[in-house]
């Protein structure tokens, strides 16, 4: 175990380097960082001003070093936008997309694997195709379209929830459904696919053939078989929903780091944008980490591996 | 369309209900902006929020009157060209910051001399690097020192250049005043969420003679929505009392719902199309004055205004904003004559066109009906769409054959602020005529209305003559709000709540 945790950790490390190299070297093919920075009522001066005030004029691979000396102890430089420490700027935004990624996870999670479950134990049944329609629909419905459709219904039409914002915990009733609701299909049809092979397997005949509770053989025999794929999807839908959804956090006003990244981009706001990628692969990585170690607890063949 | 028929959608399925405003009741008012803004100091800041923001948190010493385009005193009431570099100032009496400190003669030098020094970073440099320092004659008097004759100087002073108060900002330095900010204003900044809302509280102390008078609304929640539709949502749902910059497709269906008021007024903002007729691009077809005048006869411009900018638009024909001071716009006009652009091709040896890089970064949908103009006379412009720092940077790099860009001009009512800005054989001067390049020198730096006009005259001649630009429209901008609301939009772009009321 220690030899494969040690493996998994280097290899996670060195994805993360990688990302911020590739990350580093690609945004300055984004044009000149002066030029947006300077607004643009701008003159030639202020952009030499602003160039030099940067150090835009140094040779890349000289700032890249300055950013990633920095970066390793959590200092990301200033936002050009803001002209604030990029980490305060962050982590101002984080907890938003944070909670809401994690009750988009666990609200597809109670919606997928029930409904999975029941789509493998009936197949062919209406239940099954009730889910097949479910993750046909989530996986075809554009976001935005899934998200003003709700909005017209429940918070325009019968007023039951607030259009946008974060001021309560009902603001983030829609968002939740949304961006669940996109992680549903994937989820659903792995547990559907992964319980139909399970419950065809000897020892679940075995297990019935003893006498156990037919509940009991299902979820703590059957299931927990199943589920070592859908762990590692849900680790990685859940990446997905920490890095921030920029649709669901733009329509809903939500000021999360998916916005941030988003609107960083189109700023040209580098010492942001840079970080929030490090930042997002750094937390899949580690996501994909734990995906990795769980499944060694619940299947002891991969540890070997 | 996708934005148009989603809002479609929203509005329809919306209409049944009635809906009460937000704000009418407590006498608040919730206004939704799709942009946050970089910061709250207003030498910092950037965007137009912030230009907006800036009119109701400070104050200027003058201010220009949207309906005659006057200046008249506000924290001045009066003042003088003691010679051409020299303005003098007596300030009003009785003003207090929003934190109890009397404005006075400190405050305005103070201000002056820290935005005057290029160290401290004003940006935009060009709203203040006119000023060379302002100087104390006692506590009511002020005078300020242009860098060179500054004609423009009380334009800027009624827009961009607030007084800030000295004593505060000594103490909390730019930082401070981007999080905390203290003016005179006639509303002051009590809660600051970053990326959210903002909530400004009508000052019971201000100077209610003051030309701004006195503000009726006790309290406007500022929130930034990104998305065009939610804020259209938030307006059904009765959660929004004002918008602006609603796409006029959807403006129209929200009016029909009668409940809205929709109100359509211009902005300084103007399309254009730049040539590269002096060479920088390399051998173009635009070298050749024919050419650019085919081009200038080969777009429908009132087709494009009429049917997707609609509104307040209009066809412009000077290189400025029609209300701009200095703005003739009395120039050779190129009426839409397909025909004759053919001829003045084929005259000038392209009787079958030519192909060309058109680089554009806004309303693409203007740059293709355009496009489909230059085809129909032979002309195959091939689109380059991309974002506005990589194509000024690529314009500046002269790397540009041809290009619809636009201006704001900062909502700067004064010619200098565009024309110049274009033709003064910088980065972004692709004419570089000597003669226009003379004629604006000294529009910008000579006293006398009479002799900048003419100065300017000629140089807005010679550039309409030559077709260094085919200017195209006024941009509008679509205001949507209860009807239970007084709202005056104004062509400067700027709306402001301060002579906002409910009925």
């Amino acid at each position: 175990m220690p030899r494969f945790l040690l493996k998994r950790l280097g290899l996670a490390a060195l994805v993360a380097f990688t990302v911020s190299l590739i990350s580093f070297s690609l945004l300055f093919l984004a044009g000149d960082p002066a030029v947006a920075l300077a607004g643009e009522a701008a003159t030639e001066e202020d952009i030499q001003a602003i160039r030099a005030q940067y150090g835009f004029d140094r040779p890349i691979a000289i700032q890249y070093m300055a950013w990633l000396s920095g970066a390793v102890v959590g200092d990301f430089g200033e936002s050009y936008y803001f002209k604030t420490p990029v980490m305060e700027l962050i982590a101002s935004r984080l907890p938003t997309t944070m909670q809401l990624g994690l009750a988009g996870i666990c609200f597809a999670l109670l919606l997928a694997v029930p409904l999975g479950v029941a789509a493998a134990i009936r197949p062919n049944s209406l239940i099954d195709r009730f889910a097949l329609f479910v993750s046909v629909v989530g996986q075809a419905m554009p976001t935005f379209w899934f998200s003003l459709i709700l909005i017209v219904i429940f918070a325009v039409n019968l007023g039951f929830v607030p259009v946008s914002g974060t001021d309560t915990w009902r603001h983030f009733i829609l968002p939740t459904i949304v961006l669940g609701y996109f992680a549903t299909p994937g989820i659903m049809r792995l547990t559907r696919a992964g319980m139909l092979e399970v419950l065809r397997a000897d020892y679940i005949r075995t297990a019935r053939a003893k006498g156990l509770h037919p509940v009991k053989v299902l979820f703590k025999h059957a299931l927990r078989n199943a589920a070592i794929p859908v762990v590692g999807l849900a680790a990685v839908q859940l990446g997905f929903m920490l890095g921030g959804s920029i649709v669901v956090e733009s329509i809903f006003a939500l000021n999360g780091a998916g916005l941030l990244a988003f609107e960083s981009i189109n700023r040209n706001d580098f010492p942001v944008v840079q970080a929030l990628i490090l930042i997002f692969s750094i937390i899949y990585v580690l996501l994909t980490l734990l995906a990795d170690l769980l499944n060694a607890w619940l299947d002891p063949r991969i540890r070997v591996a | 369309m996708r934005t148009s028929f989603l809002a479609a959608l929203v509005v329809a399925a919306a209409l049944p209900l009635p809906v009460a405003a937000a704000g009418s009741d407590d006498n608040s008012l919730t206004v939704a902006f799709a942009r946050e803004m970089d910061t709250l100091n207003p030498y910092l800041n950037t965007t137009r929020e912030g230009v907006i923001l800036s009119r109701h948190v400070w104050d200027g010493l003058v201010h220009r009157d949207q309906e005659t385009g006057d200046y008249v005193g506000n924290l001045a009431t009066g003042w003088s060209w003691v010679d051409d570099t020299t303005l003098e100032f007596t300030l009003r009496e009785g003003v207090t910051f929003h934190n109890g400190e009397p404005f006075n003669a400190d405050d305005v030098v103070y201000t002056m001399n820290f935005v005057a020094d290029p160290a401290n970073g004003v940006n935009p440099q060009r709203n203040v690097s006119w000023i060379r320092e302002a100087v104390k004659i006692d506590d009511n008097t002020v005078r300020i020192i242009t860098d060179g004759p500054f004609p423009a100087a009380l334009e800027f002073l009624s827009g961009p250049v607030v007084i800030l108060p000295d004593t505060y900002f000594a103490e909390v330095g730019p930082e401070g005043m981007a999080t905390a900010p203290i003016g005179t204003g006639p509303y002051k900044l009590t809660e600051n969420v970053p990326g959210e809302s903002l909530t400004l509280e009508r000052f019971a102390d201000y100077h209610a003679n003051g030309p701004k008078g006195t503000a009726s609304i006790d309290k406007i929640s500022w929130r930034t929505i990104p998305d065009a539709n939610t804020q259209m949502a938030e307006m059904l749902s009765g959660g929004m009392d004002w918008i602006w910059q609603v796409p006029s497709d959807q403006a129209e269906r929200l009016a029909s719902t009668g409940r809205y008021t929709v109100a359509n007024e211009s902005t300084m903002r103007i399309g254009y199309i730049f040539f590269d007729a002096g060479d920088r691009y390399g051998d173009t077809p635009f070298d050749d004055v024919r050419v650019r005048h085919a081009v200038s006869h080969a777009i429908n411009r009132q087709a494009i205004v009429d049917n997707l900018l609609k509104g307040g638009s209009q066809v412009v024909h000077s290189a400025c904003f029609p209300s701009q001071f200095g703005c003739d716009t009395d120039v050779t006009r190129y009426e839409y004559d397909p025909e004759k652009a053919m001829a003045l091709l084929a005259e000038a040896g392209y009787p079958n066109g030519f192909e060309i890089p058109f680089v554009a970064y806004r309303n693409r949908d203007y740059a293709e009906a355009m496009m489909s103009d230059l085809a129909a006379v032979g002309i195959t412009p091939k689109l380059d769409y991309k974002k506005y720092a990589a194509t000024r940077d690529q314009i500046q790099a002269g790397e540009v054959p041809l290009a619809f860009m636009t201006w704001g001009s900062y909502s700067i009512n004064d010619i200098s602020a565009i024309t110049s800005v274009f033709f003064k054989g910088g980065k972004d001067d692709y004419a570089r005529d000597p003669e226009v390049i003379a004629a604006l020198d000294e529009g910008d730096t000579v006293t006398d209305p009479e002799v900048r006009k003419a100065a300017y005259s000629r140089a807005l001649n010679k550039i309409a003559d030559e077709s260094y630009w085919l200017p195209l429209f006024s941009y509008n901008t679509n205001y949507v709000h209860d009807t239970n609301l007084n709202f005056t939009p104004t062509p400067d772009e700027i709306p402001t709540f301060y002579g906002a009321s409910w009925k």
